[in-house]
């Protein structure tokens, strides 16, 4: 080939999804940034320049410190527990369990479940009265009648119990790719040397599952910050704003009350957290190149 | 084979601990999708009593389905993601086989920009593209539901990742027959990286069929509505709380995935497993 057709071909080959992305990738986060320095366009008022108005609205604005904080809560809540049971899921079903397969099928049918649908069943479930969960609190057990939704203190814990449930089995993947690239070597190795089973565990399976735990790590710190479905079905971010994520409180300001101008504000924040993923997560892709 | 214990695998007393730790976790993780079935396929006043002969009824489902244009966004929902495939496979191929296979100028930067989208997802830029599709006169249209998700990253760096296996002998040898660079993407590269169109298909499927935020901002219609639009303005209006119907209509909006995820269980899991350690 000739170097001009080299890269003319290039370029027209690479150029339908470019325009794409350029559009719907790149000028929205620039477009962002601009539009957060303007206040929201009103009825007989243009919008105008405020530099940091926006955001110095924003560090006085106690609801967004609160969505702040629940996010944090939720991620650190979320993230640990569902990747430490997508290990524990992958393990068990990468052995020698009876009834492997439908272990398999049960760990990961929530993640083809849509959100959505999966959180109105969730609803049901912790509904005050006859939902299950108060079937077997309160009628099983005894205890008092909680409403768990209902209440600040409950909320955010119920979210991430569905949040854990619908990621645990879509990371166990990740995981039984990993265990099931493990040489087979290494385990005779072991059981020649008498290793025992946590042994063997701590010192082989985990080290080499490392870039996988990265990878997953990555993933579930994205997620924690990009799924709002459940929140909008099971409590739009009540009571009290007691479990609204940033996502949902940027959605809220946005499409209800539709100030774009403080909206592009918190979607900036947003950026900027999921940038500190991607930088890690490039750290993770260097890690990974060394393995191939 | 020795008779050495696989040092991974448990034995004696600890097997059956732990199968019946994994039983159980399985058991707690089926459990909501089984309370959904044994409400629907039940008359509403068994939907919390757990009597074994309760009896059975496909009422709820016929009741849901009157209840709302299901047909419709059933229509909507196969549309939306045929249309997003569609565009995916074909821009995705296109764009992975020049970053694979043409050392153009600028290949890397590129390739870098494209990167950026595994991180700053069209789900987290609603604010903007909502003002995006304003403009161009698209709200309340599948076409603008698709629009952000037609060029995926993702889909550019599978593609691209296993294009760079395929040996260059082999695409040599096609353009010393005579093949332009077209045929050779479409004889050669295309048909060897089967398996990971696949797993991507099924990823992509799976991941619009159940997106819902976004077509959410941008739809407020029946005539474009998404299944899961579609559900959620149906459970959180006038229905009450009628949780059998709510429930029969749940599982109506989930059937296809969940049937299609049983009977091509393997190739799911092993699509995911594909699409995820690259």
């Amino acid at each position: 080939m000739r170097r001009f057709d080299v890269q003319l071909h290039g370029w027209l080959l690479v150029l339908p999804a470019a325009v794409l992305l350029a559009v719907f990738t790149h000028y929205p986060a620039l477009a962002t940034l601009w539009h957060s320095f303007y206040s929201t366009p009103r009825a007989g008022r243009a919008s105008v320049w405020v530099g940091l108005g926006n955001y110095r609205s924003m560090a006085k604005d106690p609801v967004f410190w609160q969505v702040l904080r629940n996010n944090l809560w939720y991620a650190l809540g979320t993230i640990p527990a569902s990747i430490g049971l997508a290990l524990l899921m992958a393990v068990w079903v990468n052995g020698k369990l009876r009834g492997r397969a439908f272990l398999r099928l049960a760990y990961f049918t929530p993640t083809v479940l849509p959100m959505i649908a999966v959180a109105n069943i969730w609803l049901f479930f912790y509904t005050p009265g006859y939902g299950l969960l108060e079937q077997i609190t309160v009628g099983l057990l005894g205890l008092p009648s909680h409403n768990w939704l209902g209440s600040p203190d409950t909320v955010l814990g119920c979210l991430m119990v569905v949040a854990i449930w619908k990621d645990a089995g879509f990371f166990m993947i990740f995981y039984l790719a990993a265990l099931q690239s493990i040489p087979p070597v290494l385990a005779e190795a072991a059981a020649i040397e008498g290793a025992g089973r946590l042994y063997y565990f701590r010192r082989v399976v985990f080290p080499l599952l490392m870039p996988t735990t990265l990878f997953v790590l990555v993933n579930a710190v994205i997620n924690s910050f990009r799924l709002v479905d459940h929140i909008i079905v099971m409590t739009k971010g009540g009571p009290d704003n007691a479990s609204a994520l940033l996502l949902y409180y940027i959605y809220d300001v946005a499409f209800k009350f539709w100030d774009s101008g403080y909206a592009s504000a918190l979607t900036m924040v947003l950026l900027a957290i999921l940038a500190a993923a991607a930088i890690m997560q490039f750290a993770v892709l260097e890690k990974r190149t060394h393995y191939q | 084979m020795t008779a050495q214990r696989h040092p991974m695998h448990a034995h004696g007393v600890g097997t059956a601990l732990e199968t019946a730790g994994a039983w159980l976790l399985a058991l707690l993780w089926i459990l909501p999708l089984a309370y959904a079935v044994w409400a629907a396929f039940h008359p509403p006043e068994f939907a919390t009593r757990f009597t074994p002969l309760a009896p059975l009824t496909l009422e709820n489902f016929r009741k849901a389905w009157n209840a709302a244009p299901f047909a419709r966004y059933f229509v909507n929902t196969v549309i939306l993601v045929t249309m997003i495939l569609a565009a995916q496979l074909v821009l995705c191929t296109l764009a992975a086989y020049a970053f694979a296979r043409y050392a153009f100028f600028g290949r890397e930067v590129m390739f870098m920009l494209v990167l950026v989208q595994l991180m700053v997802m069209p789900d987290v830029l609603i604010v903007q593209n909502y003002r995006t599709m304003a403009q161009l006169g698209l709200i309340d249209t599948i076409v603008a539901i698709g629009l952000p998700y037609m060029a995926s990253a993702f889909g550019i760096f599978l593609l691209r990742q296993t294009f760079k296996t395929v040996p260059k002998e082999l695409d040599e040898a096609a353009r010393v027959e005579g093949a332009n660079g077209l045929q050779v993407l479409l004889k050669v590269y295309v048909p060897l990286a089967r398996p990971v169109y696949i797993a991507y298909a099924l990823v992509s499927i799976s991941y619009h069929w159940n997106n819902f935020l976004w077509p959410l901002i941008v739809t407020n219609t029946v005539g474009s509505r998404t299944l899961t639009v579609g559900l959620q303005v149906f459970s959180s209006g006038d229905q009450g709380i009628d949780w059998s119907i709510i429930t029969a209509a749940t599982l109506m909006t989930s059937a296809p995935l969940l049937l299609a995820f049983l009977i091509f269980q393997r190739q799911f899991v092993q699509s995911f497993m594909r699409a995820g350690i690259r």
